[in-house]
């Protein structure tokens, strides 16, 4: 059995929660951004200071927008070893440089560090832009906060059940579900949707409605989790003749409509893709599901997004009772 | 057409883990195969096997929301404990085979399973001739 290399043996359970957490999250996320840099023509005398002053054990060495090399800790010794004469950085730093991109999964930065045996990592964006730096400790650190949170969420709630919606109103004949969605949860992403799901089944809706239904919730939930900052809402209104779903957040909004509405543009990160989703393809999902459709956005305040389905049938019979039979039968 | 059990699945694709003991007199006729949650959701049928080389717990949520009646997953891959523990709670058959995707859909064509994908797109791009 495999455990994590110079950590104490855990059970299996743990050891799956936090790799899968280190393929969740985005070396973007776990990374010190905008790190102090110095100049290959530098003095090592003030990248000596620079690293007492700033507390680091690392410094970029750029030559414009160009990563040329990284000055560690180990190099200074290395030169206060040798004398500590009067030299530019360019003589001591160390080069090639080994770096991880800011949109890569967090396990990359750590198969990297236990491969390359560096104490750190630049991070570059997809333009090969320096934009952070990122140690073994800041991984840690990230990945003690995360587990706590959840940890503390999961006590408040039963694990394993469907989420439960934060109020279920029923007035006049119309069922209001409203359910909070987080961001970047991945875990409980699609919880929702099943619980608007079962909600449905319980009610007695076709079954074939249900399903879309079921798979709209689910893209929008997906959509809020991904691409929002702060999670958002999501409500389902049941009326006698007619389901509307709406997603509502709070950001970042979408700047181009049409663009995100042309199936196959995603702006989602490749950890989203190795997920199986960010392909591109989930507000046409939800578009064609229902019957009635639309997407107001603002880049800056949010988006909401409105499906809605009609419920022919659900008139001409008594709450409670199926419609139709429900298309797979042998799963109750 | 043919229609083919979960149970019998299980045997043609050389499953090597013990499977759940649920849902295994299912009857399977129509299969979607592919690593898109979001392409699975646009056109598998309800009741499709899914065959997929995703092994994370929204592979069940995919397959629960979309009615499906079991899951491959090939490759070999060992399962996260928290797809198992969603697959036991949506009464969803899991099977796993060492077999690769396209041995596994190879094998299930010719028992007889027929493609489960309501419309397939176009191509974007046109192919080399």
């Amino acid at each position: 059995m495999s455990h994590p290399p110079g950590g104490p043996p855990v059970s299996d359970g743990e050891f799956t929660k936090i790799q899968e957490l280190l393929y969740e999250l985005a070396v973007a996320e776990v990374m010190t951004p905008r790190p102090v840099t110095a100049r290959a023509s530098d003095p090592m005398e003030s990248a000596k200071a620079l690293m007492r002053t700033h507390r680091i054990s690392g410094i970029p060495i750029a030559d414009g927008p160009d990563l040329v090399g990284i000055l560690s800790v180990e190099d200074v010794i290395r030169w206060l070893e040798a004398g500590g004469e009067a030299a530019c950085i360019e003589a001591w730093m160390t080069r090639p440089v080994h770096t991880v991109r800011a949109d890569e999964a967090a396990i990359q930065a750590v198969t990297k560090f236990g491969r390359t045996r560096v104490g750190r990592l630049p991070v570059l964006d997809e333009a090969g832009v320096l934009v952070g730096i990122v140690t073994p400790g800041d991984i840690i650190g990230r990945v003690l906060r995360v587990l706590d949170r959840r940890y503390r969420v999961d006590e408040r709630r039963v694990q394993d059940q469907p989420l439960e919606p934060q109020e279920a109103l029923s007035e006049g004949g119309v069922m209001r579900v409203h359910y909070q969605v987080a961001a970047r949860d991945f875990e409980r992403a699609g919880a929702a949707a099943t619980g608007i799901k079962r909600l449905l089944g319980r009610l007695g809706v076709d079954a074939a409605v249900t399903r879309r239904v079921s798979i709209a919730a689910y893209e929008a939930e997906m959509n809020l989790a991904i691409h929002t900052d702060r999670g958002g809402q999501l409500i389902a209104e049941i009326r006698p003749d007619e389901i509307s779903l709406e997603a509502i957040d709070e950001g970042p909004g979408i700047p181009d409509l049409d663009r995100a509405m042309t199936e196959g543009f995603s702006t989602a990160p490749d950890w989203v893709r190795a997920l199986g989703f960010g392909a591109g393809m989930g507000l046409n999902n939800m578009k064609r599901c229902g019957d009635g459709f639309s997407i107001r956005s603002s880049p800056g305040e949010g988006t909401v997004v409105r499906v809605s389905f009609n419920l022919p049938s659900l008139t001409e019979s008594a709450p409670g009772i199926p419609v139709s039979a429900p298309l797979s039968a042998q799963g109750r | 057409v043919a229609i083919v059990k979960v149970l019998e699945l299980a045997r043609l694709l050389e499953a090597k883990a013990p499977l759940r003991t649920h849902g295994l007199g299912a009857e399977v006729t129509v299969v979607h195969a592919g690593d898109q949650m979001s392409e699975v959701l646009a056109s598998a049928v309800a009741g499709s096997l899914l065959v997929t080389g995703l092994t994370n717990g929204q592979v069940v949520r995919t397959a629960e929301v979309a009615g499906l009646s079991a899951i491959v997953i090939v490759g070999g891959k060992p399962l996260l404990s928290e797809t198992i523990q969603a697959a036991d709670r949506a009464g969803i058959p899991v099977i796993q085979t060492g077999l690769s995707m396209f041995e596994a859909c190879g094998r299930l064509h010719a028992a007889g399973l027929r493609c489960g994908a309501r419309r397939v797109p176009e191509p974007r791009v046109a192919l080399p001739r």
